[in-house]
């Protein structure tokens, strides 16, 4: 017992040091002055501000659950928060103590400077003691907010973190919620809600205390919902799985007229990622194939839409091929492309892949920005002049528009691998991906098999460099990066390989969020990368993982007694 | 040696050589196995008993000999033709698709095949031969045991209908109570009338189920002979069974 107090002391004074290291970097980096004027909640709360709270909270919570965890008492579980939430300032304090007695700590940490100074002692620059204190109480209090929320019964806990993640993302995104609003409420009424793009007061409370509402409400009525839905009798569950299914198509296609220009724009950039994201999948997650120069089928599907429907010098109808008629083609010459890559290929196995597929996405860049090409596909200054779609008589000009021609392509790729991975292919991608010798073993021609994954994942990425060079009207080699590769390979792990929800969820997170971060300039990245680590470390299975990947995970532990998987697997034969 | 026979074999494999780069693993094995026996390979690691079977199943080329399958030349035959011209193979390691179920991992076996009810006939079968596997037939490959797993792929090596089975390490890894098991269900096996072409290290059991044995050493056959002979051997009791 003694024993175990101590290490509950340890641990939250280790848990403390570590984001005591995060808030001094944070601050150092120059992330709390950057964002000091960024008022997420008006008159209330800078994003600065909370920055500094944040990680002292996260510190309590951590310490507190950790406490929690070697089963002490609440008092112990309390006290463990507000010791880490003490350590927490220790590093910033040490920082400030050397900034106030070195002189030249400016020159080398740049934001180290007063607005620092004044940001975490609270405006106390002149008198450091009560500077001190104040910093103190304010990451003590964080972190007891964070040790409180761990002792709260968990339903209420919920409806708390919700509630103020809610406040929080609407402060925060304050521009785009804005533009989503304008759409849909007189300016007036904006203005009440929010100054410029700050939240006022009294909307950030009633929005807490309608999200804490609604999401305790649902949280207590949960397991009845889910109770009474399954107690309902298969025919009823259908219709109700129909309208279901029938509010979110509605959802859908109303998509972009509710949320606005800007937002569609990054929408359609989405859901071209969202198709590679779908094709690639076909090569790594179904059938195992590292495919790191997948950016390759894009430049194909981009520069053969690009030259036959220019209307520029190097196109080569002078525009009077329609859109419709280049998808097809795109797609056959990515397939084209992808078949005759993968032929030198087909002996290599893992890492050994994935280098030559890497080799292939470089050559692809070089020859689009090469002399020799430069004739027919404008070397560095790339095919401009490509008309927009034309829909019967319409030219789909606005990301509004363009949103419908990427959400079919989207769900007739989804179509399609849902299709292919619950058929005998797809079985056979399984086979090839688990041990190529024993899926021979079993007859299969891995050969075709993996031929038929790198054909079939480059159509859909032609078909999504054809609608990016429809959507940008321009094609320049810089568009095709390795970093297209890298993106859409990390979407699929991010979003849980072989999981069609998870790439979509994927695609939103890598491609949207930095998109949505715009307003953090150069911190985005910064952000983005630590989400990817963090996300990595606490949940390497994907946002949404696959059931095969759910299985496996399952197999780690030892198997349960019962078939524990009934409900998942479908014996494919035999019926 | 002295290996004419004038009858056909089932397998007949004649002066096979084989290279890893430039190491001459395999250096001109010939052996034939007969319809319905039980034929064992066995010598130390790195004999090339496993290059053998790689070889037969084509999963390596061998640069010269040949090996017939009831008459057939399948020295080229690609490996993924192979069960459906009847051989049937249980790889080093057990390989059973560990996120597949039992079930779905049986349905692998029968893959080349297409006639559904006969699918259905063999996987009863299989499920009567091994009741384990029945009752976890919905559970996932890779949470089942050891033993298990090598019930798993020999019954889907079965799956296939071969007329020939290929057998490589069964013994590996597995609790000596399974292990008596795995070589109960040879037997079983071969009762009903399978091929079996087993390569093992533990050669002790192996020789108690085989009809006949060669013994490998350094990619050369050095003996010939009925199992039985085998196991009365001085040289072989030394070198392979452990006796003085």
């Amino acid at each position: 017992m003694e024993r175990d107090k101590k290490s509950v002391w340890r641990s939250a004074i280790e848990t403390g040091l570590i984001m005591g290291v995060v808030l001094l970097y944070l601050g150092v980096i120059g992330m709390f002055a950057a964002f000091q004027e960024r008022e997420v909640i008006y008159e209330v709360v800078t994003l600065g501000q909370i920055l500094i709270f944040f990680p002292a909270l996260i510190g309590g919570w951590m310490a507190a659950r950790r406490a929690q965890k070697s089963g002490a008492a609440p008092v112990i579980v309390m006290a463990s928060a507000l010791v880490a939430g003490a350590v927490t300032a220790v590093p910033t304090l040490i920082m400030l103590f050397i900034n106030a007695n070195i002189e030249n700590v400016r020159d080398v940490l740049v934001n180290v400077n007063r607005d620092w100074v004044d940001m975490v002692t609270f405006d106390n620059r002149a008198d450091l003691l009560t500077g001190t204190l104040a910093l103190l109480g304010v990451l003590i209090v964080s972190a007891g907010v964070g040790g409180v929320l761990t002792l709260l019964p968990k339903k209420l806990r919920g409806a708390l973190m919700f509630a103020g993640a809610l406040v929080l993302l609407i402060g925060m995104f304050g521009e785009t919620v804005r533009q989503i609003l304008q759409q849909l409420v007189p300016r007036e009424t904006l203005d009440t809600i929010y100054r410029r793009t700050s939240l006022r007061l009294t909307p950030a409370i009633i929005l807490f205390v309608l999200g804490f509402v609604g999401s305790y409400f649902w949280e207590v009525r949960r397991n009845a919902v889910t109770r009474s839905y399954n107690a309902m009798p298969a025919p009823q569950r259908t219709v109700v799985q129909r309208i279901g299914l029938l509010i979110f198509l509605v959802a859908l296609l109303a998509l972009p007229w509710i949320v606005g220009r800007a937002l569609s724009d990054i929408i359609v950039t989405v859901g071209i990622y969202v198709m590679m994201g779908l094709g690639l999948n076909i090569a790594i997650g179904l059938a195992g194939l590292l495919d790191l120069g997948y950016v390759t089928n894009y430049a194909v599907g981009a520069y053969v839409a690009a030259v036959l429907t220019s209307t520029g010098a190097l196109g080569l109808t002078g525009g009077q091929m329609s859109f419709w008629v280049v998808i097809p083609i795109a797609l056959i010459a990515a397939m084209i492309t992808g078949f005759i890559l993968a032929l030198p290929i087909l002996k290599m196995r893992g890492d050994y892949l994935a280098i030559a597929t890497l080799g292939f996405g470089e050559i692809i860049g070089t020859l689009a920005i090469s002399d020799w090409l430069r004739p027919v596909i404008g070397g560095a200054q790339g095919v401009l002049f490509i008309p927009k779609p034309n829909f019967f008589g319409t030219e789909l000009v606005n990301p509004e528009q363009l949103y419908y021609i990427v959400l079919a392509a989207c769900i007739v790729t989804l179509f399609v691998s849902i299709r292919l991975n619950n058929s005998r292919i797809g079985r056979t991608w399984m086979a090839v991906r688990e041990d190529e010798d024993v899926a021979a073993a079993m007859g299969i021609d891995t050969a075709r098999a993996k031929l038929l994954a790198f054909t079939v994942s480059a159509a859909t990425g032609g078909v999504a460099g054809a609608i990016f060079a429809a959507k940008v009207g321009t094609v320049f080699p810089n568009s095709f990066t390795v970093f297209v590769s890298i993106n859409v390979l990390s979407l699929i792990i991010l979003g849980g390989m072989g999981s069609n929800p998870g790439i979509v969820l994927g695609a939103i997170a890598l491609v949207g969020m930095p998109e949505l971060l715009r307003e953090f300039s150069e911190f985005r990245w910064l952000i983005y990368g630590a989400l990817l680590i963090i996300m990595m470390l606490n949940r390497p299975e994907g946002l949404i993982p696959s059931k095969v990947r759910q299985r496996e995970l399952a197999a780690e532990n030892p198997p349960e007694p019962a078939p524990a998987t009934s409900g998942v697997t479908q014996p494919a034969a035999g019926d | 040696m002295i290996e004419r026979q004038t009858s056909m074999a089932l397998l007949e494999v004649n002066n096979i050589h084989a290279y890893y780069g430039n190491i001459h693993a395999l250096k001109g094995l010939t052996f034939h196995v007969e319809q319905g026996e039980i034929v064992t390979l066995i010598g130390s690691n790195g004999a090339g008993k496993t290059t053998t079977l790689r070889a037969i199943t084509s999963l390596m080329h061998p640069r010269e000999g040949t090996i017939m399958f009831e008459g057939k030349d399948i020295t080229h035959t690609p490996a993924n033709n192979l069960p459906a011209q009847g051989v049937a193979m249980v790889p080093e390691g057990r390989g059973v698709f560990a996120k597949l179920t039992v079930e779905e991992n049986l349905e692998m076996g029968a893959y080349y095949r297409n006639d559904k009810d006969g699918i259905r006939e063999d996987l009863e079968k299989a499920y009567d031969l091994f009741p384990r596997l029945r009752e976890r037939r919905l559970q996932v490959a890779g949470t089942l045991s050891g033993g298990e797993q090598q019930m798993l792929a020999t019954a889907r090596a079965l799956m296939a209908r071969p007329r020939l089975l290929l057998l490589d390490e069964p013994s590996m890894g597995l609790a000596p109570v399974l292990v008596e098991t795995v070589f109960d269900t040879i037997e079983r096996i071969n009762k009903e009338g399978m091929t079996v072409l087993l390569v093992e290290q533990n050669a002790l059991l192996a020789l108690e189920v085989a009809h006949r044995g060669y013994v490998l050493q350094t990619g050369e056959i050095v003996l010939a002979d009925s199992a039985a002979a085998l196991k009365q051997n001085p040289e072989v009791q030394k070198k392979y069974l452990g006796m003085e």
